[in-house]
């Protein structure tokens, strides 16, 4: 038994003999959760979860033995955790709607029974080793929760249990390893969370992230086990953007971390996930998703856990074999909550206050993307995708200049087009993708050869236009020839029709990949034979004055995901006002030659 | 043990008191500060260990001698006594009346730091507070249980629209009024004043809670002060089932309190030398406001602060805005047009606009409308910069009616007469009446219904 020597905010100095570093403790009459980061001399200090209002000096400490872990089972889906995988809707129903301190509440829950299904080589005798699959569990309508060997337990399976309902407790299988030790394999296991959980090797992905937002599919994608960022000034936008991720991403399993952020931003995620159907599987979206939330109130030891709780956790679906994403708002808030122990520690400061080990824990933490083959010999991945939030929104600061080292896709957000409610107002001149080169050949394969080619036409317009415009400022419009005006005419209609996409319309917050190429096909095709009229003499003004301009900055709302005919209808109609269009300028021209 | 007297000081300096260890002070618990003279201080243990106690003292420590100090541990936190009677009273920051009225009697008492919200437990605001003021209800809609604050400068009306919020908002179909609890901090005496006469003259007084701390009031009781109004405006919310305006002003004068105590106690400074947990700080006071599932009342949250130097970007706006639910942004240019309220429309923001407002709620074409007098002002803003540059003549037709709109926007929209209250229908009949001076090719954020059913495209207007 041990004793608190300081207390200094959420840093803890106890007395402990034997205790280790990253040990886990349990501090004072109110039993507040604590970890180990730091020996020294006789004593050791403890980052402490949960706030240390009224602990003082000489109160008890006791070890737990065990590092910061979490509970891997059937149950996790539809629920939403605290930073330190508490279950927060079973923390309501004990404590109300304030979270009590000390409370220590199962992750799982002990009395649900789930209908157990062992795997066919699930016989006396076999030979079963770490990620091997014991049995099913379906845990939701969406869901077969595959039960894992625990990665580390092997051995011949001396007992197990038969088909039938268990509590996450119960036995299901004993295991006898070389040494003649008797593992037992339950439904659940526990998995220390800075650790990451192995795989057998890792893959090259090659299939895009379908999020139905046509910035990101088309312009700025992402693999399925990549890594991306989100940084953005207040008010951008970086919330809606993973929320529709969330909403619409074409993966197995959604993990939303709110770190550091609103309560009402989780609110809103448990009222309508739950009405929402998910576009892949028809069944309701929140079957598919689970949540952890240290939200901006709540002490800030447990947002630098979050982080690696809600890791861990996907990882441990991505080793069932499923495509998980997991989204993080917002990674500054963890680097935040890093820079605030490690002040109290009295390490010193590199930039702006943050530890010097800040990039290589960034780094760290993204590197548990991927995608990989499972120990038992099928695929997985895991997506991350974290927002950033620079003070001031400048990019050059710690947390996002060492993340844009780190991750591939880059969602820049930007302040000019949030404040035109321009949204998503990610920048198509600041955002990038490392990824498009192998994205293009699932777009090849499964929409169009030629999308490569287009997405680069249609950037490249976006680029003149840029450029055109600084002109336009310096020396007013007089200045461009008909060519250039009309360049800055489509770029304006690929902007408002193409790159702007309200989440908050039910017809265009998803737009298919068939969708988005048919859109960006329709509007640079526009943009063409307008080029085209201009040669022949056409003035801008006639084009641009043509009712279907508007009609092509409406089409993403006009045009449901499942009307492509009606949308080819409609571009074959402008085609033909434009032959006609064509047809005159074309006489006339020759009469003139 | 605990109440006994200690004389136990160490050393002094600014708004910290060392104190020897040894007699179990516990983190944050409150300490009451004797002198020579017999004269009472209030602090608050900040860390304490073994050998030493930190104290912070609200009343700094200015003429305190080491040898003749004595400090008494109470025992408990900083709490607040509460009660029904707390209604058309004046405290100071840790709940003292200011009235020179008896303080406040009751077994009801809680801590001031409150305990952080189960996320789970929180019901999403939906509800929309109409305050009759257009850039707010049509362009920015406040809901009921957002925090949405108001970021301004010296010299700026923030007061005269927090005043005009007050009086005027209410819930479209509902006659139940709101309780306000105002919160002020370092502020004059005057604006203090201007609050409790704007009060009692809109007939509300009796429905307010105010906690005060003048601008020459000790500044380390501001730490505090945010805390205990909003520990007041849970009782009334959440035990007497009231919706509940809080108003605090001036946020800006809490957090160079506390970059003053962070700079004395030596935490490492991150921007301008604001201490790192800065954010964590704010999200304790401003994550109070909000709605809980199965409580009948509400909080809504309006913070006022001055932005230093106009600067947006300056940590405490930035944070707050980090935080907030959106933010209501005034403009210098526009208040030397004389234009009231002089809100900037392009940084201004309402989050929770999007679930409040439209066809269940306000009407059917809010959102679009919304947008799209966005999207064309901040158009219009581009052009009119454009023409500073190379001369209006120069500007095509199209963006010359975009200046036209940008005036007419400013002059008619925006601009309102403090006490002129306008219906959310009043303020979207007006946006289409100012849209309408645009070609309908150019709103392409709002439908081709909405379009037949509102525009009134006249271009002798544009
Ligand atoms: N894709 C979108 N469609 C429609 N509206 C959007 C979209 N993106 C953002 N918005 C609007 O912008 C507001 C702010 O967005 P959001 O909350 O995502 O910002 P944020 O970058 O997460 O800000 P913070 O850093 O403060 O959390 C939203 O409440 C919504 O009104
Ligand atoms: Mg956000």
């Amino acid at each position: 038994m041990g004793k608190v020597i300081e207390v200094n905010g959420p840093l803890v100095t106890i007395q402990l003999p034997n205790i280790r570093n990253g040990e886990q403790v349990r501090i004072g009459k109110l039993g507040l959760m604590g970890e180990v980061i730091n020996l020294r001399e006789a004593n050791a200090l403890v980052q402490v979860y949960e706030s240390t209002d009224s602990l003082q000096p000489g109160e008890h400490v006791e070890g737990l033995g065990k590092p910061l872990s979490v509970e891997l089972g059937p149950g996790l889906l539809g629920q939403i955790f605290d930073g330190i995988q508490r279950p927060l809707k079973k923390i309501m129903e004990l404590s109300g709607e304030q979270v009590i301190r000390g409370l220590s509440v199962a992750a799982l829950d002990r009395e649900q029974l789930w209908h157990f299904v062992p795997s066919a080589n699930i016989v006396s005798g076999e030979n079963l080793h770490g990620g091997d699959i014991l049995g099913t569990v379906q845990e939701t309508e969406t869901i077969q929760h595959r039960i894992l060997v625990p990665p580390g337990s092997q051995g011949e399976i001396i007992k197990h249990a038969p088909e039938g309902d268990y509590a996450v407790e119960e036995v299901l299988a004993h295991l006898k390893d070389a040494q003649g030790r008797v593992h037992e394999l339950k439904m659940y296991h526990e998995w220390p969370v800075r650790t990451p959980r192995p795989y057998h090797s890792r893959t090259q992905s090659e299939q895009p992230l379908i999020t139905g937002q046509r910035i990101l599919d088309t312009f700025f994608p992402l693999l399925k086990g990549g890594k991306a960022a989100i940084p953005g000034p207040f008010g951008a936008g970086k919330t809606m953007v993973q929320q529709q991720i969330a909403r619409w991403a074409n993966a197995d399993i959604v993990l939303y971390v709110g770190c550091g952020e609103r309560g009402n931003e989780l609110v809103d995620i448990l009222e309508t996930f739950p009405q929402l159907t998910d576009p892949h599987s028809g069944h309701p979206l929140m079957e598919r998703t689970f949540l952890v939330a240290n939200t901006s109130n709540m002490p800030v030891v447990a947002r630098e856990a979050s982080i690696y709780v809600g890791v861990t956790m996907a990882e441990y679906f991505r080793d069932q074999g499923y495509d998980v994403v997991m989204v993080a708002d917002s990674t500054s808030r963890w680097a935040e909550a890093l820079r605030e122990v490690a002040g109290r520690l009295g390490q010193m400061p590199v930039e702006e206050g943050y530890p010097a080990y800040l990039a290589s824990r960034l780094a760290a933490f993204y590197e548990r993307a991927g995608s990989i083959n499972t120990l038992s010999g099928d695929t997985g991945s895991v997506t991350l995708i974290g927002a950033v939030s620079p003070p001031g929104g400048d990019f050059s600061e710690p947390v996002t200049s060492h993340t844009k080292e780190i991750i591939r896709t880059f969602w820049a957000l930007s302040k000019p087009l949030a404040d035109a409610r321009h949204y998503p107002a990610i920048s198509w001149i600041e955002s990038f993708s490392g990824y498009e080169s192998r994205a293009k050949q699932w777009w090849a394969d499964h929409i169009d050869p030629s999308w490569s080619h287009r997405r680069k036409q249609a950037l490249s317009l976006l680029t003149q236009a840029d450029e055109l415009e600084r002109i336009v400022n310096l020396v007013g419009p007089e200045a461009l020839s008909s060519t250039q005006r009309w360049v800055l005419e489509s770029a304006n209609l690929i902007k408002d029709g193409l790159l702007q996409q309200s989440a908050l319309d039910e017809i265009d917050s998803y737009c298919a990949p068939e969708k988005q190429f048919a859109m960006l096909e329709i509007i640079l095709r526009f943009h063409e034979m307008g080029q085209e009229l201009i040669t022949l003499g056409t003035p801008v003004e006639q084009l641009t004055q043509l009712p279907d301009n508007s009609k092509i900055r409406r089409m993403k709302s006009t045009f449901g995901n499942d009307q492509s005919e009606q949308l080819q209808e409609f571009g074959n109609n402008l085609w033909e006002k434009l032959d006609k269009i064509r047809a005159e300028y074309a006489s006339t021209s020759e009469i003139a030659r | 043990m605990k109440q006994l007297e200690y004389r136990h000081v160490t050393a002094a300096r600014g708004s910290l008191l060392f104190l020897k260890g040894g007699a179990h002070a516990a983190l944050g618990e409150r300490v009451s500060i004797r002198d020579k003279e017999g004269t009472i201080r209030n602090g608050q243990v900040i860390r304490t260990s073994e050998k030493m106690v930190l104290v912070q003292v609200f009343e700094s420590t200015n003429n305190l001698d080491i040898e003749n100090t004595w400090v008494r541990y109470l025992d408990t936190p900083f709490e607040l006594a509460l009660s029904p009677d707390m209604l058309g009273r004046v405290f100071n920051g840790i709940g003292e009346p200011r009235d020179s009225r008896p303080p406040i009697v009751s077994s009801v008492v809680r801590s001031v730091n409150g305990a952080p919200v189960n996320p789970a437990a929180r019901a999403y605001p939906r509800e929309f507070i109409q305050t009759g003021i257009s850039t707010i209800d049509g362009l920015n809609s406040l809901i009921r249980g957002q925090k949405l604050p108001i970021f301004s400068g010296s010299g700026l009306p923030h007061n005269r629209l927090a005043a005009q919020i007050v009086r005027q908002a209410k819930l479209p179909d509902d006659a139940s009024n709101f309780v306000i609890v105002f919160a002020a901090m370092g502020v004059s005496h005057s604006d203090t004043h201007f609050f409790q006469s704007e009060f009692e003259s809109s007939g509300v007084l009796r429905n307010v809670v105010m906690f005060t701390n003048l601008a020459n009031d000790p500044p380390m009781e501001r730490l505090i002060l945010p805390r205990t109004a909003l520990t007041a405006a849970e009782y009334l919310a959440y035990e007497l089932d009231h919706h509940v305006l809080v108003v605090i002003t001036d946020m800006t004068n809490y957090a160079e309190a506390l970059r003053e105590v962070a700079t004395e106690k030596g935490d490492v400074p991150s921007r301008k030398g604001y201490p790192g947990y800065l954010y964590s700080d704010l999200a304790e006071i401003y994550e109070r406001a909000g709605r809980i599932q199965n409580r009948h009342g509400s909080i809504t949250l309006i913070p006022i602060l001055s932005m230093p130097s106009d600067d947006i970007t300056h940590p405490i706006p930035d944070l707050t805005g980090y935080i907030t639910e959106g933010q209501i942004v005034l403009s210098r240019e526009l208040n030397s047009m004389s234009i009231y309220p002089p809100v900037n429309v392009p940084p201004s923001l309402s989050r929770l606009m999007k679930d409040g407002i439209g066809r269940d709620y306000t009407r059917d074409d809010h959102p679009r409308v919304a947008s799209q007098l966005y999207s064309s002002y901040t158009r219009a803003l581009e052009a009119r910069n454009l023409a500073s540059i190379i001369g209006s003549e120069e500007l095509s037709q199209r963006d010359q009616s975009f200046i036209k709109f940008a005036n007419a926007f400013e002059n008619q929209f925006i601009q309102q007469g403090e006490d002129e209250e306008r219906s959310i229908i009043e303020t979207l009949d007006l946006s289409w009446e100012l849209l309408s001076r645009l070609p309908p090719e150019e709103l392409s954020r709002v439908t081709e219904e909405d379009i037949q059913k509102y525009h009134s495209w006249d271009s002798s207007l544009g």
